[in-house]
C-alpha cells in the first residue's frame, strides 16, 4: 500500500517552499522562484495553491476552499477532500471559522482577520505578461520599477472605450513598489486587498512562482488620478438573500434567456438567509 | 549488420520485421482486440482524429499493430482510408441533435440543461489505485448515475441574442467545402478549410500551439462557452432517393471557446468565437483547436499578429502528424549520394581557406562583393 506525507508533500519540500514564503513576505509582491513538484491534480487547476496550502497546514489548522466563491463548485470540493484525505483537518465553509482559505478567483465578502490566511491560486504570476510575453524582460522592467507600459495600456483602453477595459485581474501595486498580478479576482475584490489583517499567499505551480502580501500592507488597483479606479458589480440583487453590495453570478433560468442573480459567495449568502430565518 | 550497403536489403526487412512480432506477441499473453477497443478508449478516439476515419474497430486493431504508438497507428487508418471509394457525403452533421454524455459551461454557474460531467478526470486526484481487494483512494459508486443521455440546448445561444457574441462567420458559398483528403491546402485558407486541418493535425502540436496563446504568445482572451460530448446522428440524403436516412451515429467532442473581443476600427466590443471539434471523448483536443482557430482569426479581427499560432500558413502546413512525421523520419534513410557531393564541395572550400592567400582563386569573388556594397 503506498503511503503519504501529512498533507501529501515530504517535509523538506514543504521546508523549501516555507523559505520561498518567507522572502516572497519579506519582499511583497515580488515573485519568488520556488521548485514546484508536479501534484495529483493537473496544472491550472490549483497547483501553486495546493503546495503553499501544503506547506503552511498544520492538524489544527480549519481549512475552507472556494473557487467563484463557492465550497460547493466541482473544483472546490476536489480540492477539499484532498487535503481531508491527505491531513485529516476540520473543513469548514465558515469563512469566519477558517483559519486556511484557499481560494480561486474570488475574496470571501466576510471580511478577514490577523489570525488567517488567504491562499490563492494565480495561472499567470506576472502581470506584465500580456505586454511583454519574455520573461526575462519584464523581470529588468520590475527590477527598474519600469511599469510605463501597463499605465500606457491602461491609458489606451481610457481613450478608446471611455473606461478601462480590464474587468478581473486587475493589476496593483504593492507597498509603493511592486506591480502584482491579484490573480483573476473580479476588479471588486481588489479593495479588499488593501491594508488585509490578514497574510495573502499567492501560489502558481505551473509557472514556479509565488508571493505574498505582509498583513496592513498598502495594495493599489493602478488608475490614473482623473480615471480612478472603478470596482464593478452587476447591477442587482440576490435573489436569495437580498444583498445588494455583494458580488453577483448571473444564472440562465430558461431557454428563453430569463435571468436571476446570486451571491457568488455561498457562505456569505446563506448566513443572511438563516439570520433572516431567525429575525423574520 | 549494415542496413542496407549490400544486397541484403530484402532480408534486412525481413528479419527486423519478425523481430517486431516478436516483440508484439512476446509469451502470447498479449493484449487482445477486445481488450485494446474496451481498454483505450481515448487512445482509439485520438487514432481516429487524426486518422481522419471514424471506425472504432479498425483504430483498436492499428493501436495494436503499431504496439501502441498512436501517430503509427492514425497512418494506418489513413492509408486504409485512401483506398476507399466515396459512396456519398453525409449531410452536417447538427450538434445540437447530441444525446449528450458530458456538458460543462465555464461562464455560467448553471443554465437550462445543467452542467454535466459525464465520464471526465476532471476533478480526480492523480494516485495510482489501490489493487482490487484494498481501499480506494477515490469514493466510487457501483454503478454510473441514472441519467441518461438527452438534447441540451447550447449554452452560448442566449450571448447572441443580445449580439453580445458575435454570429458563425459564414462560409465564401454553399458549395461543398474543399476535402482535404483529396484537395491540397492552400494559402489563403479560408475558415472551414482551416478547421478541417486542425481537426485531423496532431495532438500535441495544438496542445503547446494553443498553451503558447495563454502565455503571451498571440493572447485570445478565452472563455470554455461550452463544451460537450455524445453521440450525434449522421445522416445521408442520396439524390435518388430524395429522403434523408440515418445511417449511425459517432461520438463527439466539441467546443465553444468565447473570446473576449475589444472591438477594432470596423467593429463594436463583442465577444468572438473559436471552433473546435473532434471525434472521439477528447477534451484536450477540441479545447486546443478552439483557441488555436481563434488565435488563426487575429488578422481578420484587425488584431496584432506575428506570433506563431496566429500565422496559418505555418499553423496549417505543419500541424499534420502523418506528414510531419514522414518528413522528419525519413532523415534516417540512406542519404549518402546527397551526402558524397557534399563531402566534394566541403573538401574543396576547406583546401581553398587553407591555401597561402596569394594563391587563392576567390580574390575575384571578394572584388564581386565589394561591388554590391
Amino acid at each position: 500500500m503506498i503511503s503519504y506525507n501529512f498533507a501529501y508533500l515530504d517535509e523538506q519540500t514543504k521546508r523549501s517552499i516555507r523559505r520561498a514564503l518567507l522572502k516572497a513576505v519579506a519582499v511583497p509582491g515580488w515573485q519568488i522562484p520556488f521548485g514546484s513538484r508536479e501534484m495529483p491534480l493537473p496544472y491550472g487547476w490549483g497547483t501553486g495553491g495546493i503546495q503553499v496550502t501544503a506547506s503552511v497546514i498544520g492538524e489544527t489548522d480549519r481549512l475552507k476552499v472556494i473557487d467563484q466563491g463557492a465550497d460547493d463548485t466541482t473544483n472546490a470540493v476536489a480540492i477539499a477532500s484532498f487535503f481531508k484525505r491527505m491531513t485529516g483537518v476540520d473543513i469548514t465553509t465558515r469563512t469566519a471559522d477558517a483559519t486556511i482559505i484557499q481560494t480561486r478567483h474570488r475574496i470571501p465578502e466576510h471580511p478577514l482577520t490577523e489570525n488567517q490566511i488567504i491562499v490563492y491560486q494565480v495561472p499567470q504570476p506576472e502581470p506584465l505578461w500580456r505586454l511583454i510575453p519574455e520573461r526575462p524582460v519584464a523581470m529588468r522592467a520590475h527590477a527598474l520599477g519600469d511599469y510605463g507600459t501597463m499605465y500606457v495600456k491602461l491609458y489606451e483602453d481610457i481613450t478608446r472605450f471611455g473606461r478601462v477595459a480590464s474587468a478581473y485581474e486587475h493589476p496593483v501595486m504593492v507597498g509603493d513598489r511592486v506591480l502584482m498580478s491579484p490573480s483573476p479576482i473580479p476588479a471588486f475584490d481588489n479593495p479588499k486587498m488593501d491594508r488585509m489583517p490578514a497574510l495573502q499567499l499567492f501560489g502558481a505551480g505551473r509557472e514556479r512562482r509565488l508571493y505574498a502580501v505582509p498583513p496592513y500592507t498598502s495594495v493599489r488597483s493602478l488608475d490614473f488620478s482623473d480615471h480612478p479606479f472603478h470596482p464593478g458589480r452587476a447591477d442587482g440583487t440576490c435573489t436569495l438573500c437580498g444583498s445588494t453590495t455583494s458580488y453577483l453570478d448571473e444564472i440562465i433560468m430558461d431557454d428563453q434567456g430569463t435571468r436571476r442573480f446570486v451571491c457568488s459567495d455561498t457562505d456569505y449568502c446563506s448566513e443572511r438567509q438563516d439570520a433572516k430565518e431567525v429575525t423574520p | 549488420m549494415a542496413f542496407v550497403a549490400t544486397k541484403g536489403g530484402e532480408e534486412a526487412i525481413a528479419a527486423a520485421h519478425a523481430w517486431r512480432a516478436d516483440r508484439r506477441h512476446g509469451d502470447g499473453q498479449g493484449c487482445t482486440l477486445k481488450q485494446a477497443a474496451t481498454s483505450f478508449g481515448r487512445a482509439i478516439d485520438r487514432v481516429m482524429a487524426e486518422g481522419a476515419l471514424y471506425d472504432p474497430d479498425l483504430a483498436a486493431r492499428a493501436l495494436l499493430q503499431a504496439e501502441g504508438d498512436l501517430v503509427e497507428a492514425a497512418f494506418l487508418l489513413r492509408s486504409f482510408r485512401a483506398t476507399r471509394p466515396r459512396l456519398v457525403d453525409s449531410l452536417p452533421v447538427e450538434t445540437g441533435n447530441m444525446r449528450v454524455q458530458r456538458r460543462v459551461s465555464a461562464i455560467f454557474k448553471d443554465l437550462p440543461g445543467g452542467q454535466r460531467l459525464g465520464p471526465t478526470t476532471d476533478y480526480s486526484h492523480r494516485l495510482f489505485e489501490a489493487d482490487d481487494g484494498e481501499q480506494r483512494f477515490e469514493p466510487t459508486l457501483t454503478a454510473p448515475p441514472a441519467e441518461t443521455p438527452c438534447r441540451i440546448p447550447g449554452a452560448i445561444r442566449i450571448l447572441g441574442e443580445e449580439a453580445l457574441l458575435e454570429g458563425v462567420p459564414l462560409p465564401h458559398d454553399a458549395d461543398l467545402p474543399p476535402d482535404l483528403s483529396t484537395t491540397p491546402l492552400r494559402f489563403p485558407a479560408e475558415r472551414r478549410v482551416r478547421l478541417q486541418a486542425l481537426a485531423r493535425g496532431d495532438e500535441g502540436f495544438l496542445l503547446s500551439l494553443a498553451y503558447s496563446t495563454q502565455r503571451g504568445y498571440g493572447n485570445t482572451h478565452p472563455f470554455v462557452g461550452e463544451l460537450r460530448m455524445g453521440e450525434v446522428p449522421v445522416t445521408i440524403a442520396p439524390p435518388e432517393l430524395g429522403f434523408e436516412i440515418d445511417i449511425g451515429s459517432i461520438v463527439v467532442t466539441e467546443c465553444q471557446m468565447v473570446n473576449q473581443f475589444n472591438g477594432s476600427k470596423v467593429a463594436p466590443p463583442q465577444f468572438t468565437r473559436g471552433y473546435g471539434l473532434s471525434i472521439g471523448h477528447a477534451d484536450r483536443r477540441a479545447m486546443s483547436m478552439a483557441l488555436v482557430e481563434r488565435a488563426l482569426r487575429a488578422e481578420e479581427l484587425g488584431e496584432s499578429t506575428g506570433n506563431p499560432a496566429q500565422d496559418p500558413e505555418f499553423v496549417l502546413s505543419h500541424c499534420d502528424s502523418i506528414q510531419a512525421t514522414g518528413f522528419v523520419e525519413h532523415l534516417k534513410l540512406p542519404h549518402y549520394v546527397d551526402f558524397q557531393s557534399e563531402l566534394e564541395i566541403v573538401r574543396a572550400i576547406r583546401a581553398e581557406a587553407t591555401m597561402p592567400t596569394q594563391h587563392r582563386p576567390t580574390q575575384h569573388r571578394q572584388e564581386a562583393d565589394d561591388d554590391l556594397v
